[in-house]
């Protein structure tokens, strides 16, 4: 016998634990098998884009910050090298250095943050969450030490860095470098052959490189489909051409590939930052840049391997001491666009994982 | 030094009852709030947090203060909700865990209803408690909820079987369906003697006690909280207190059938007792700090296909050891028993694993 059933309409979001800020999925369940899904994403609209035009080049660092507010560094450096590309500014190589030990550690806490949530969701309760906590602290103190604050950094500068690293810095951070790999392990051994995290996330998820590529994804989305694409090889920016690292992938593209790709390239960043501070001369950390900074009439397009992945700038100037136009390529919106084809057929509890392993940052998706 | 109590204690047959029951009722509640509080220090300690620490020492009074703050919160009843169910569906629920505590011997002659047909009385009554969890995830009319209640009920059912199957293992082995008599068999704790019955009893109990990894009916990062999402205030505090009696009933259930209950040396009986109970919500809590949830379909497909299977093995082992080996000293039975549990496990585990790999990809 055979009951009449019919779909029913859940709204996951926009306030739900596991949306990640206020993302709102409007799913069409078949008893928990999802139909269709709709995502509904702008609840933390700002306007970033239109007020960078409102402010100057100068003034609209801090809000680059805001983009991405667990990458703040990274959001920053497009920016940055945008505006110095259109005013032919030159950067120290010591400030080069400092950018990268910050944008790798930067990308440590993200990737932990990820990780950390996507072990949330998968219902964990906490302990993951707060044991990569503990060490997403211990880097935020780091920088802390670096910019003074704990967030929002604001910290690079047209031509260098805010200010230099104070002398308690290189061995705080050896300190983290030496004590890092034994957290990595400890977070292998709790997870990684964890029978029921394997039945949740092998095969589930399942994003071919091929539509990877086509969905323009990028980060441990993309790589974690088994496409070796990271523009600090490929398209190498500052001095990631001086570093010796590998880029993990995964081979079938499901969420423990995407996690696996994730832990991995913490790893790989703990090795840059190694490099990064044996090789860091010395030196000014910034140049001097006129305060009231008219780039040169033109337009330029940057990007770099944000810890979502490729994040750009494109910044067009007239010519005057605010930009014309400024848009960002925010790596988490671009990764959204296939959450629907990866979540059709998949079951609600799948769904809620699936989307935490694409990692979005809400900041960076409604800017 | 002999703890047993008398069966005619104190006399009056009545007097009695009355005595007993208050007995147990406290048992549960102080249990109850020694279990929050555990709950929530010991998971802290895993996740090395302090936990809860100002309201008393140690955080003791932790459960008081949040019982304070939540009878003064609103009593909230959604509009379109189903008034009655909305209001009764607590009490469904909470009710039957404290009647599975009228079965279950505290210490020797602590035992409100000593019935003959104890295991099956269990069975069905801790069934009745799902039921109310069921109805309150449908009367609040809410569909995270809706889908926690039909959770619920899937999980009831397909738990259920096994969890009775690796009983009637015990029942075969003691001959009697009767609390009191199971605990006097266990001169050696059935956790050796039936290892793999405790192993399927314990994974069905978590599932009854909707804990991790089956906390699918609350699941707080998909449905927020599940069954009970749309409860506030007072009735909110009775499913709260519904969940922890239940583990307090399930952690009782796994001491009193397969750890001995309150048998053991020099201590009281029901010290014994309170210890193997928290014990056992030890390491319940050692799986929550560190396990994921499965997914609905795992769960089933761990149900029927995993322990379903495992429990009709462990009754059939049982029961021809009690039919053609009556006498078997223990030496002999209780290593072959642990070893062939232990052989059955890693097989069937091995078996499971091929499965997910051949359903998931």
């Amino acid at each position: 016998m055979a009951l009449p059933t019919e779909p029913f309409i859940l709204n996951i979001g926009p306030l739900h634990p596991s949306t990640h800020g206020v993302f709102r999925m409007r799913v069409t369940l078949d008893g928990e098998i999802i139909q269709d899904v709709e995502p509904v994403f702008g609840y933390l609209h700002r306007g970033l884009e239109k007020l960078c035009e409102k402010y100057t080049y100068k003034q609209n660092i801090p809000l680059t910050d805001r983009l991405d507010y667990v990458s703040a560094i990274n959001n920053n450096w497009p920016y940055v090298m945008a505006v110095e590309q259109l005013g032919g500014i030159v950067v120290p190589q010591r400030a080069e250095y400092l950018r990268v030990i910050m944008g790798e550690l930067q990308r440590i806490a993200s990737h932990l943050l990820a990780v950390g949530s996507l072990m949330n969701d998968m219902g964990i309760f906490y302990t993951a969450f707060m044991y990569m906590f503990r060490e997403r602290e211990k880097i935020i103190d780091l920088l802390e030490m670096v910019s003074g604050q704990r967030l929002l950094y604001n910290y690079m500068r047209f031509g260098g860095v805010s200010m230099d690293i104070p002398t308690e810095f290189l061995p705080a951070l050896a300190r983290f470098l030496k004590v890092m790999p034994g957290f990595l392990d400890e977070y292998d051994s709790m997870l990684t052959g964890n029978e029921i995290l394997l039945s949740r996330t092998k095969g589930i998820g399942v994003m071919s490189s091929e539509m990877a590529i086509n969905a323009s994804a990028s980060g441990p989305m993309l790589r974690g489909s088994g496409v070796k694409w990271d523009l600090r090889k490929d398209a190498a920016y500052s001095v990631y051409d001086k570093f010796e690292f590998d880029i993990p992938i995964g081979q079938n593209g499901d969420c423990y590939d995407r996690y696996r790709v994730r832990m991995e390239e913490m790893r790989q960043s703990l090795r840059i930052i190694h490099q990064a501070v044996e090789q860091m001369p010395a030196g000014k950390e910034k140049l001097p840049v006129p305060l009231r900074l008219r780039p040169a009439k033109g337009e330029v397009y940057t990007q770099i391997e944000a810890p979502r992945g490729t994040l750009g700038c494109y910044l067009v100037s007239d010519g005057t001491e605010k930009p014309y136009r400024c848009h960002f390529r925010a790596p988490a919106l671009i990764n959204l666009t296939v959450l629907r084809n990866l979540l059709i057929g998949q079951k609600l509890a799948d769904a809620i994982i699936i989307f935490g392993s694409i990692d979005i940052s809400m900041g960076e998706v409604d800017r | 030094m002999d703890w047993s109590i008398s069966p005619d204690w104190p006399g009056n047959f009545w007097l009695r009852l009355i005595i007993i029951a208050v007995i147990l009722i406290a048992f549960v509640m102080s249990s109850v709030i020694m279990f929050i509080w555990m709950e929530r220090r010991v998971i802290a300690r895993i996740q090395s947090r302090l936990g809860p620490n100002r309201a008393g020492p140690f955080g003791l009074l932790q459960a008081f203060a949040d019982t304070i703050k939540i009878l003064t919160k609103e009593d909230i009843v959604p509009t379109l909700a189903d008034k009655v169910l909305f209001w009764a569906a607590p009490a469904i629920a909470f009710v039957p865990t404290l009647m599975i505590m009228a079965v279950i011997p505290l210490m020797n002659g602590l035992q409100l209803a000593d019935l003959n047909v104890g295991v099956l009385y269990i069975a069905a009554i801790s069934a009745v408690s799902a039921i109310g969890i069921f109805l309150s995830g449908i009367a609040g009319n809410n569909k995270y909820s809706l889908v926690g209640a039909i959770r619920e009920i899937a999980q009831l059912i397909s738990f259920e079987i096994p969890m009775v199957l690796a009983l009637a293992g015990l029942v075969i082995a003691c001959g009697s369906m009767s609390l009191s008599k199971i605990v006097e068999a266990q001169s050696i704790p059935f956790i050796l003697l039936q290892p793999l019955g405790f192993v399927i009893f314990m994974v069905a109990i978590l599932a009854e006690i909707n804990r991790t990894p089956f906390d699918l009916v609350e699941a707080d990062s998909e449905l927020t909280c599940g069954f009970n999402t749309e409860y506030s205030g007072m009735k909110f505090a009775l499913l709260y207190l519904t969940e922890y009696s239940e583990a307090v009933v399930g952690s009782a259930l796994i001491t009193a059938f397969f750890l001995g209950a309150w048998r053991g040396p020099i201590l009281p009986g029901i010290l014994w007792f309170t210890i193997k109970m928290f014990a056992v919500f030890m390491f319940i809590l050692w799986l929550r700090g560190t396990l994921p949830r499965l997914r609905i379909d795992q769960s089933m497909r761990l149900a029927w296909k995993g322990l379903l299977p495992l429990s009709m093995f462990n009754l059939f082992i049982v029961s021809l050891q009690t039919v053609f080996f009556p006498d078997l000293a223990l030496w002999i039975s209780i290593p072959a028993y642990i070893i062939i549990s232990v052989i059955i496990i890693i097989l069937w585990a091995m078996f499971m694993r091929k499965e997910r790999q051949s359903s998931n990809a």
